[in-house]
């Protein structure tokens, strides 16, 4: 069993990279192919994988991931500011850092668990962003926020030659170079930035499969199902959380300084607490625990916001532009509450509902969708033989085809 | 020298005094009973023993040194296993990973960091699992989750968790309580088989006395917090303390 769950790894790993490294192509007719939104999809994917590290495998709610995001983007920033324009140490760097954060924070956080531990977090992060805003002005830059300027020293680069504020680059390879190839009618926008973050994402999620395939990860589930029993195992669990609580730290400061590679802005923003509050989101609406879930739900979080926030009233009054004044006026006044400025209460709504019949997220939705076309193949097959044999075979059938689909259910 | 000595253990919870001077010496590869009416104080002086209590005075001593105030982790790392009164599992794992996590601990230690070893390269571990899980029956179900299991079998699975790591001194506290008749049957023979093919010592807690008298070496009862009487099986039965301390006297009736 074990050996075929390792060939089902790969056939998702290579699923998942060719399906990461098409997003140009897939999102170009959905009108989320451009640059800056595909950037997001792979950069909080990275965040989201993260996170579930923590949440979906140990059962932890941390309520203050947004500051790792911060404390990463800050740092890196700092990085391409100080040190050099290429994101590579500037990257190493905030991991490092928000993992030595994350420890910190961790390591008294931990020390409760439940709804203790997530209002601990939640205070840290509010702590953090409270000071980034007043008293760690000379680094954070307050509420201007934090961004290259022309006077940066960069010691390893030569200075600015240019009048202009140099962009980061991976060895020359500016971020937000952009190859548009027409295709179709549409123009596919192949971004190196993106593959950054891509290629970057692949990786990270290669390393998360390894955590939950690993006895550690094991250890981790162990501790969601049951703490007490553990520690009368013989493990010393706090430790085990905190190397979760800190790798996943670690995730976050990697998309933090992403951010900033992308985009070289830093602001307190980001370490919000509603940023905080999305991640969750994210993780809960794709499927914690699941592998590919998180993933799921940071691309979908971020398509709603970028898509249905744009979706203004005239937008939606082209839409029903066809049917008759009044009737296009209410479909108007009842849809346009729910997107646009509103995208939120859509947003809210799906996750009340993904809450609520799907507790396993997309990825429980996909798996329910798969059970039900195979439970219909094997039924019209049932079918298409059952109408040769004669009636008192049906029991037989009925019953030969029952436990094939417990199987099909429980792999 | 037993394996396990107690000595002037003292506990008092408010107003009740749960343990009340209470010496007990456990020899090694015996199994030992622990017998006595409700509230005798039977669980708390286990949970003593397990680091989940802390006595208010006197000493446990293990192999020669005390497990007072010892995290529950480190009595287990010296050697101490326990089976609980309601079965402890992780529900949502599968019956073999509840039998590797123990063999984890015990071959790795409280903390052991492999982020990139595969479950599936351990295979030594898996085929420990295994074995042990053979030996109480459950193999043909071991990639079950736990939560699909019933009540006799989480009983045996906890028995695989605790066996894995050939601990020196195994806790059973109530092994039989709740099972139906056939059950109970069941689990005293698989834990006469267990005593007789590991050198493990038992200390059995246990209110059904059918299971007492066909596993039990050495008996101690307990009685208000305090150890009553301590002698063979044959002698317990017709003890004038014993049948006083279940069934009262004359006069206090």
């Amino acid at each position: 069993m074990l050996k075929t769950l390792r060939i089902s790894d790969r056939a998702l790993m290579v699923l998942f990279t060719i399906f990461v490294l098409a997003v140009p192509l897939i999102m170009a007719p959905l009108g989320a192919g451009y640059p800056d939104l595909m950037q997001r999809f792979a950069i909080y994917g990275i965040f989201a994988i993260g996170f579930n590290i923590l949440f979906g495998l140990t059962g932890y709610l941390s309520f203050g991931h947004a500051a790792f995001l911060g404390v990463g983007s800050y740092s890196a920033l700092w990085m391409l500011k100080l040190l050099s324009i290429n994101i590579v140490p500037a990257i190493i760097f905030a991991v490092v850092v928000s993992g030595l954060f994350a420890l910190l924070i961790g390591f008294i956080s931990l020390r409760r668990s439940g709804i203790y531990f997530s209002i601990l977090t939640l205070a840290f992060a509010q702590m953090s962003y409270n000071l980034a805003y007043s008293v760690l002005t000379p680094i954070t830059n307050g509420e201007t926020g934090l961004q290259l300027d022309l006077d940066d020293p960069r010691i390893l680069d030569t200075a600015n030659e240019t009048s202009q504020v140099a962009s980061p680059s991976f060895f020359g390879l500016e971020m937000g170079d952009t190859a548009v190839v027409p295709f179709l009618g549409m123009d596919l926008q192949f971004n190196v930035g993106f593959y950054v973050s891509a290629l970057i994402l692949i990786g990270m999620f290669y390393l998360s499969l390894r955590i939950f395939r690993s006895p550690f990860g094991m250890i981790l589930r162990a501790v969601k199902s049951n703490q007490t029993r553990l520690n009368y195992t013989g493990f010393n669990s706090r430790p085990y959380t905190l190397t979760a609580f800190v790798i996943s730290g670690m995730y976050a400061g990697l998309a933090g300084a992403l951010l900033v590679c992308m985009d070289p802005l830093a602001g307190a923003d980001r370490m919000q607490w509603t940023a905080s509050g999305e991640v969750v989101l994210m993780t809960i609406m794709g499927g914690a625990g699941t592998l590919i879930g998180p993933v799921l739900g940071a691309g979908m979080i971020k398509y709603f916001e970028n898509i249905f926030s744009r979706m203004n009233e005239s937008v939606i009054q082209g839409w029903f532009s066809a049917l008759p004044d009044g009737v296009s006026d209410v479909l108007v006044a009842v849809v346009s509450p729910f997107l646009g400025s509103g995208w939120h209460i859509s947003l809210g709504l799906i996750f009340m509902l993904v809450v609520i019949f799907l507790p396993g997220g997309l990825v429980e939705g996909a798996s329910r969708i798969m059970n039900l076309v195979t439970r219909l193949s094997q039924a019209r097959k049932a079918g298409s033989s059952r109408s040769d044999t004669r009636p008192q075979d049906d029991d037989v059938s009925s019953e030969g085809s029952s436990p094939s689909s417990v199987n099909t259910r429980e792999s | 020298m037993g394996i396990l000595e107690v000595k002037g253990v003292n506990k008092r919870f408010g107003g009740l005094l749960a343990l009340d001077d209470v010496n007990l010496s456990i020899e090694e590869n015996t199994v030992h009973a622990i017998i006595g009416p409700n509230g005798a104080g039977k669980s708390t002086l286990l949970n003593c023993f397990i680091g989940k209590l802390l006595p208010d005075s006197g000493t446990v001593n293990f192999n020669n040194s005390s497990l007072l105030g010892l995290k529950p982790y480190q009595i287990n790392q010296a050697g101490i296993s326990r089976v609980f009164q309601t079965p402890e599992v992780f529900s949502e794992l599968s019956i073999l990973e509840n039998v590797m996590i123990p063999a984890f601990a015990h071959r790795d230690g409280a903390f052991h960091i492999s982020l990139f070893k595969s479950l599936a390269e351990e295979t030594a571990i898996r085929e420990q699992a295994e074995k042990i899980l053979q030996d109480v029956g459950l193999v043909d179900t071991r990639h079950h989750t736990a939560s699909s299991m019933s009540r006799g079998n989480k009983r045996r699975l906890e028995m695989a968790m605790c066996l894995v790591q050939q601990p020196k001194l195994l806790l059973l506290d109530e092994p039989t309580a709740g099972m139906a008749r056939a059950d109970t049957n069941n689990t005293i023979d698989l834990l006469k088989t267990i005593s007789e093919a590991h050198n493990i010592t038992f200390v059995v807690i246990e209110h059904d006395m059918h299971v007492v008298f066909s596993l039990a070496d050495r008996i101690s009862v307990l009685s208000q917090g305090h150890v009553i009487v301590e002698d063979h099986p044959s002698n317990i039965k017709g003890h004038p303390k014993v049948q006083e301390a279940y069934l009262g006297t004359a006069e206090t009736q």
